[in-house]
């Protein structure tokens, strides 16, 4: 097993058509992934690396079968796109696109909420490099080759620095369950909290790396749920500890505003929880060995 | 995006917030004259700057003759105000507002934020205004009051009438304060703001709702659709370094240390400053060029950190995922041919084709030094740096 997405989920992309959609959509086939079709509104009909492109994500689904769906589609209407998406019955969603409203995000979640919890699609991102079960399925941008198959489970909301902590891993031999990019948006569709409560559930996952980063109360609440609900050994790191104060680090969500949202606060917070924090991010994949290693 | 009291009050106004008469000047003489048509015989000139503190670091003044005025604007234009919210180059003074007086009985705290928690706007009220919300919640917490908008049927008058009671406002004033709080709620919500703060709000002597200051914060991803809000920017409240990398495409935040950043990724980017601090050195700024990390980009993100005077080594950190290594190396090569770059540089690369990327850097007869971990790169950045401000024989990349 492995969280989210397995080697037979049915994928279509939303915005198929899109130059880079359609790079990622023939890197993922390539990958291994059970990509079905696209949807472009009004390019019904064509084909895109040899998948059927439908109108609507509702006709993809009934045609297709699909119960995933990666969203390429430009921040103005992404929203929608993910909207229409949940409305198809599509059971998880991962959305790519950098610059959505926040706004929007509000309205989407709001209305992801429509839906009883066992018809509520699950979404992760915006702004975010995807999901990789190795070995399986990738669903989203990040370079397949660097993950090698095994029981670490990673959530993040940085995507390169999510690659650095899996490459670290590979040059120790440890491979990884699933990879979860929840993205740097201050609304974003999935927190920690609800991936650490997946990799707890999931018998492949061992060890989870959870990768944060300064702002926003996420990590502080993911603390609260690891104490009280985690049994699984837990790895984290914090970046931006030399950022600082009052300053926006590049994602929109990296803003320092109340107690428990700067690195160091995070980092005390999570010690607190019993979480191993790697002191530096070179040492994420040392940390995680010698975690690995002590749990055996 | 940020903008000035004077244009975030226009907004408010426009939604039935009650503001003090004001008028906006570019000039000292104008100022004077704005005042008079205001009537009146006591004014407040308040300097036009994008941060708060503006009253302590001496930004605001009452004033009650002409003279004073004058005197007043010839002191605030053109100067540097440096508030608890700016670095210490302040920001520049080029605008000033003059407001007629008013006659104030008390002052309340009222904030409109995007809350991170329930992922909704929330309404921040306190009954201690003219504080610094910060000050306000470490003192008396229990002062704050809150209540989150469900954003299906938006804010309720309800949760309006709640927040005055329990604000204690005059219950003769409750429909004026509905009235306030949906009119801000509804300018948050149709200008796409991240931020609405009016500190203070004011009950006037004549039982009066007014707001006294006002800020506007805007969410830069929804620009596009407010071309009326973008016309608002004002580029002389901004970091020139940081403006021009924002016009470029680029993430940068200036700091003040002396090993300049180019890393793709916002998180691997802080993690590098992280990483560079560990080793014993201090980044020059945060610079994320982005997910596709071609020449162009390199180029001038090269451009932008040499820009600052007080680098004294480079450290380009690319984690090359669907950007092969090889494709980066060719872009670091070119930028270095292209821009004058006179101070050590090091490069790390990881990800895919990484040894074809090193193979590039090698053959490039430049003097790059050449990193493979993380933890490697800054060390070699702060050695670098070290060698070369003692004077040590250096390496250096130069055109």
């Amino acid at each position: 097993m492995s969280i989210l997405i397995d080697r037979n989920t049915p994928v279509i992309v939303q915005g198929i058509t899109g130059k880079m959609a359609r790079f990622h959509t023939a890197d993922m086939v390539k990958y291994g992934t059970n990509v079905v079709g696209g949807v472009v509104p009004g390019k019904g009909g064509m084909e895109v690396e040899g998948l059927p492109v439908f109108d609507t994500v509702a006709e993809a689904v009934e045609k297709t079968g699909a119960e995933a769906s990666l969203v390429f589609v430009p921040p103005p209407f992404a929203a929608d796109s993910i909207m229409e998406a949940a409305d198809a019955g599509i059971k998880y969603c991962v959305c790519i696109t950098d610059g959505i409203p926040a706004q929007d995000m509000i309205q989407v979640k709001r209305y992801m909420y429509r839906y009883p919890k066992e018809k509520r699609m699950v979404l992760t991102g915006p702004n975010c490099a995807g999901t990789i079960s190795p070995g399986k399925a990738l669903l989203g941008i990040m370079p397949g080759h660097i993950y090698l198959q095994g029981n670490v489970g990673i959530v993040g909301r940085s995507g390169t620095l999510g690659y650095e902590a899996a490459a670290q891993l590979k040059a120790h031999g440890i491979g990884v369950s699933t990879s979860v990019g929840i993205g740097g948006d201050p609304i974003n569709g999935s927190s920690f909290k609800d991936i650490l409560q997946r990799f707890e559930e999931d018998d492949d996952t061992h060890v989870i790396c959870m990768i944060g980063e300064i702002g926003g109360p996420q990590e502080a609440e993911a603390a609260a749920y690891i104490k009280d609900h985690v049994k699984k050994p837990v790895v984290a790191y914090v970046a931006g500890l030399t950022a600082p104060k009052g300053r926006t680090m590049g994602h929109a969500g990296a803003i320092i505003s109340a107690f428990g949202e700067s690195a160091s606060e995070k980092v005390e917070i999570l010690s607190a929880a019993g979480v191993t924090v790697a002191p530096n991010p070179a040492v994420i994949g040392d940390t995680i060995a010698k975690v690995m290693k002590e749990a055996a | 995006m940020d903008i000035h009291e004077y244009q975030a009050k226009e907004i408010l106004a426009n939604f039935g917030v009650g503001v003090p008469p004001g008028a906006l000047a570019y000039s000292p003489e104008q100022a004077a004259y704005r005042a008079r048509e205001l009537g009146g015989d006591t004014w407040v000139v308040k300097a036009q700057v994008h941060a708060g503190g503006r009253g302590k670091a001496g930004g605001v003044k009452v004033c009650h003759s002409d003279t004073e005025i004058v005197e007043t604007c010839e002191n605030l234009f053109g100067s540097k105000l440096v508030t608890h919210q700016t670095d210490s180059n302040g920001k520049g003074v080029y605008r000033v507002y003059v407001e007629g007086g008013v006659p104030i009985d008390r002052e309340i705290y009222l904030g409109f934020v995007l809350d991170r928690s329930s992922q909704r706007v929330m309404i921040v009220a306190s009954a201690e205004g003219g504080m610094e919300i910060e000050d306000i919640s470490a003192e008396k917490p229990d002062s704050i009051v809150r209540s989150t908008v469900e954003p299906a049927v938006g804010l309720q008058d309800f949760q309006c009438r709640q927040i005055a009671f329990k604000l204690g406002i005059d219950p003769a004033l409750t429909q004026s304060m509905v009235r306030t709080l949906q009119g801000c709620y509804r300018a948050f919500r149709e200008h796409d703001a991240t931020m609405v703060e009016i500190n203070p709000l004011v009950v006037t002597g004549d039982s009066r709702i007014l707001a006294l200051d006002a800020k506007m914060t805007f969410d830069d991803n929804a620009l596009f659709r407010h071309p009326h809000i973008s016309e608002l920017r004002d580029k002389s409240q901004e970091d020139p370094r940081e403006s021009r990398a924002a016009d470029r495409g680029l993430s940068y935040v200036g700091l003040e240390g002396n090993i300049g950043c180019i890393v793709n990724g916002a998180g691997l980017a802080m993690a590098t400053m992280d990483t560079i601090k560990l080793a014993g050195g201090e980044p020059a700024n945060f610079l994320d060029i982005g997910g596709g990390a071609t020449p162009e980009r390199v180029a001038k993100a090269f451009r932008l950190v040499m820009s600052d005077d007080n680098v004294q080594a480079v450290l380009v950190n690319i984690f090359a995922g669907i950007n092969r290594c090889d494709w980066v190396a060719e872009g670091v090569v070119q930028a270095l041919r292209e821009v004058q770059v006179n101070v050590p540089v090091i490069v790390r690369l990881a990800g895919t084709n990484v040894e074809e990327g090193q193979k590039i850097l090698a053959k490039s007869g430049l003097p790059i030094i050449r990193a493979t971990t993380l933890m490697e790169a800054a060390e070699r950045s702060v050695q670098a740096w070290q060698s070369d401000s003692i004077g040590e024989p250096k390496l250096r990349a130069v055109k």
